[in-house]
């Protein structure tokens, strides 16, 4: 039998076995694991180059030909991938913009996906239509899509009144269409909860459209209202500039002023202090003094932290 | 060369649901099982039998101790070439037939094909299970099942082959086949361990078995032996002794017992049976039966379980050839 | 080696056995056939809506058998206990491993090769035959393969921790962990908190980047995928798996079966 062949000598068999056991042989795997979560670095940098170099293309992953099919296709989840896709939308948003990126091509099919996803996240409409209608390199430049996102926002939450606030926004600043601007701020102002300056506003913006005591109104009640320090500091930035305006407007009328009454154009603030227009040299909100143009107007100086941008 | 040597196996298990309490399941096991021969691991379930296999196989790993089969290491893969192992209530890949899953047993062994297929074909036949060669196991009974577990057992010709209660669930004609497939591996000059609770499977196949309860081992030695460790006594019979013989009995006897007429009276050694009979015969009282009472496994193993409790269990009783 | 292979034949063949593959398959060509409706009412895109819905299809369903038989590898082998009739035999436990790992892989593939025919097969259909940049459209099935075979080796690892329904949650959350690693990423970098970008940044090194093998979009508007990152994305994959192979065995050396 040939048991006992192998019972008396080495012949157990084929000695391929490798030997599985023991400490070298444990410590041989942890080394494989430890190199090989080190090794991922260098391959996963290659991949993000790769990929950045082929125009972008995770951005281009968002793209989904149909928002409704994908809100179907997310199952139960598409409360949880709309707040996904909003992080996203911000992120690209917060990146082009840091990047002083002049286009943000992507921006409005992101946030029409997450409002398709969820059509209740408000949060999307409010800052996806300022971020969709401020100019470059503030925003995308495009309030046309701001106010169909507004729009659609509406249909979906009709009874949310800070969304025709924001609608009026878009048509009193960006597109400088007061008629529907007032009646977007009347129509808010009829919903309930709505604040009571709504109607105060609608009113003047129709009656004043584009004037400096309307927009002050505007912003202060902006500011005032926030809920959000970006949009408070936004709110302040505006009004700073309102004021700035103000205040080279009337420089302006002292400059003619001077000049009407001494015969020539003053030549520095100085002179006009010396002449007693003013009580001392101007200065505008950031600290920095104001200057005088070449073309004889008042104007800010090149430090001057004021952004008179936000108004044209 | 033992076939099996197994030096000081102790096993805790961890247990409890954040795992640690420990529960010894095997308390420094002591054994040496000769090639050749048919060697019986018995005790009753929870005893460590199944553990001691699964170490052996290394499905589990010793606390303490070694153990080496065939001289080899337990880690040494190598050793699986020789030996076949059976596991408790065993489990194959259902979607195979008996004989796909003697082919891929087989393939792990490296075997040839033509080698296989002359190995499989002779393998069912011994086990019986020949014509149920294309029958999926999923469909198989459990008898059935447990037979081709021995067949795959076996595909490697072993030189040692590892039992662990290869006669549960099998019907009283199974049983008698696994019986016989066990002398016949015993004819081949294999080495047969193998684990039961049943006694009577010990007693018909075993050249010696080992005794363990509680992961302790009780006895260990050729069954014949174990068995006259323990006092014998002889039973005496009585028909419708009167109430005064039994009161002359009672200070010779073990026991005494009452049925309807008769009564059964055992005693412990030759005076007393001496005795016993003499007045038997006095009050001419008729003695039904007089037989020797043979200590069964069963009473050994009883005496011994009750005797020791795990915890101040003296150590174990390792009886030589 | 011989060993490694008879494992991965019979876990391939039970597979082929399991019924839910041929569902799943079935499934798929629905889905295709629905792709192919769908692109004849789709003025204009219809090419790539079957390319979108017929790539993602492939993907989905591989994922699913990825997952939920991959779980199934290891962890029903132990608690069915037909571990105990491998290990018993002549089989280290990496080459029972590396065997199970190999089998399902074997699996995909040809499953996925099948689906890859029938999208062909919808795509000539709807074209009236194929043209050659038709077939760049292979790179991004070639990337489902190098995705799901990740997947796979994820799931074995989890297979070899844990029982298999948790097995099949936690592959799951790396799988959806793994799609926006990026993201990941992004919040540490929002966040401000250097403790909490170097904590997001080590994760999105360390977690299968699963996003980088979807060029699903790309290859549907015929961008051409440079082989850079096709060499890069392979290299990634195959040092992946070595990692979760390796870990894997390294903890099932070490697993009791009691």
């Amino acid at each position: 039998m040939r048991s006992d062949a192998i019972l008396t000598s080495e012949g157990l068999g084929p000695r391929d076995v490798f030997q599985t056991s023991g400490r070298g042989y444990r410590i041989l795997l942890i080394a494989i694991v430890a190199c090989g979560l080190l090794g991922l670095y260098p391959f996963q940098r290659s991949i993000d180059q790769q990929l950045a170099a082929t125009s972008g293309p995770r951005d281009q992953l968002l793209f989904i030909p149909s928002q409704a099919l994908f809100a179907r296709l997310s199952g139960g989840y598409s409360g949880l991938l709309a707040t996904l896709y909003w992080t996203r939308t911000v992120q690209y948003y917060g990146r082009l913009r840091l990047a002083h990126a002049q286009s943000f091509p992507l921006l409005g099919p992101l946030l029409d996906i997450t409002t398709s996803l969820d059509p209740h996240l408000l949060i999307a409409y409010r800052f996806g239509s300022i971020f969709l209608a401020e100019k470059p390199p503030d925003g995308a430049g495009n309030p046309g899509r701001a106010i169909h996102l507004l729009e659609r926002g509406i249909v979906s939450n009709p009874e949310y009144w800070p969304l025709w606030e924001d609608l009026g926004f878009v048509y009193y600043w960006d597109l400088k269409d007061y008629a529907h601007a007032a009646r977007a701020f009347q129509t808010g102002s009829e919903r309930p909860g709505a604040l009571p300056w709504m109607r105060t506003l609608a009113a003047s913006v129709s009656a004043k459209g584009g004037e400096f005591e309307t927009s002050r109104i505007l912003w202060t009640e902006i500011g005032r209202t926030a809920g959000n320090d970006s949009i408070r500091l936004s709110a302040e930035l505006h009004l700073a500039a309102l004021d700035t305006q103000q205040a080279l407007h009337e420089l302006d009328a002292l400059l003619a002023e001077y000049r009407a009454k001494q015969g020539h154009d003053a030549h520095s603030w100085q002179d006009l202090v010396t002449a007693g227009f003013l009580r001392e040299i101007p200065h505008d909100l950031s600290g920095e003094p104001f200057v005088i143009k070449p073309d004889r107007q008042a104007g800010l100086s090149p430090k001057s932290q004021i952004q008179m941008n936000l108004l044209n | 060369m033992p076939a099996v040597e197994i030096d000081g196996l102790t096993k805790d298990y961890r247990v409890g649901f954040w795992k640690t309490r420990t529960k010894r399941a095997l308390n420094s096991l002591q054994l040496q099982v000769e090639p050749g021969e048919v060697f019986g691991l018995l005790g009753p379930n929870g005893a460590g039998k199944t553990t001691t296999l699964k170490i052996l196989f290394r499905l589990v790993f010793p606390t303490s101790g070694t153990a080496r089969i065939l001289g080899r290491r337990l880690d040494d893969v190598a050793v699986h070439y020789s030996v076949g192992y059976l596991p408790e209530h065993p489990y194959f890949y259902d979607h195979l037939t008996m004989e796909e899953l003697l082919h891929y047993a087989g393939r792990l062994f490296g075997l040839g094909k033509d080698d296989l297929r002359r190995r499989v074909g002779r393998i069912l036949e011994q086990v019986g299970l020949a014509e149920f060669r294309d029958l999926p196991l999923r469909r198989a009974s459990k008898g059935m099942v447990q037979r081709a577990g021995i067949a795959q057992a076996l595909i490697n010709d072993p030189a040692v082959v590892f039992l662990d209660e290869p006669m549960t669930g099998l019907d009283p004609i199974g049983r008698r086949e696994v019986r016989d497939l066990i002398l016949q591996l015993r004819e081949e000059k294999k080495t047969v361990f193998f684990s039961t609770h049943i006694l009577s499977d010990a007693e018909t196949l075993c050249d010696r078995v080992a005794i363990l309860n509680r992961g302790h081992l009780q006895g260990c030695g050729e069954l014949r032996e174990i068995l006259s460790l323990g006092v014998s006594t002889t039973e005496v019979i009585l028909e419708n002794p009167g109430d005064g013989v039994l009161e002359d009995l009672r200070p010779l006897v073990v026991s005494l017992i009452r049925t309807g007429d008769r009564v059964r009276l055992e005693i412990a050694d030759e005076e007393n049976i001496e005795k016993t009979l003499a007045i038997a015969l006095r009050a001419r009282v008729k003695v039904a039966a007089l037989n020797p009472v043979k200590v069964s496994l069963e009473d050994y193993f009883l005496a011994k379980i009750s005797e020791t409790e795990p915890e101040t269990a003296a150590p174990a009783e390792v009886h030589p050839k | 080696m011989g060993r490694v292979l008879t494992i991965a034949l019979g876990a391939f063949r039970e597979s082929v056995r399991e019924r839910v593959l041929y569902s799943l398959i079935v499934f798929a060509f629905l889905m295709i056939g629905a792709a192919i409706l769908l692109g004849s009412i789709s003025v204009g895109v219809e090419r790539l809506v079957l390319v979108n819905l017929g790539l993602a299809a492939i993907s989905v369903f591989g994922l699913l058998i990825a997952i939920f038989i991959g779980i199934g590898l290891v962890s029903k082998e132990i608690e069915r206990r037909t571990v105990y009739n491998i290990l018993s035999k002549p089989v280290t436990r990496a080459e029972f491993i590396l065997g199970k790992y190999a089998g399902l892989v074997l699996t995909l593939l040809v499953n996925t090769a099948i689906m890859t025919v029938g999208f062909y097969v919808a795509l000539a259909i709807q074209k009236r035959g194929l043209g050659l940049q038709d077939f760049s459209l292979l790179t991004a099935v070639y990337f489902i393969l190098l995705e799901l075979a990740i997947v796979v080796g994820v799931a074995i690892f989890f297979s070899c921790i844990s029982t298999s329904i948790l097995s099949a949650v936690f592959t799951f959350c790396i799988f959806v962990i793994g799609n926006f690693s990026s993201d990941i990423r992004g919040f540490g970098q929002e966040s401000g908190s250097v403790a909490l970008q170097k904590v997001t940044g080590a994760l999105y090194y360390v977690l299968p980047n699963f996003s980088d093998f979807n060029v699903i979009n790309q290859v549907a508007h015929g961008v051409r995928i440079p082989s850079l990152l096709i060499t890069a994305n392979t290299c990634y994959a195959l040092l992946y798996i070595t990692i979760l192979l390796s870990a894997a065995v390294l903890i099932f050396e070490q697993r009791e079966f009691k």
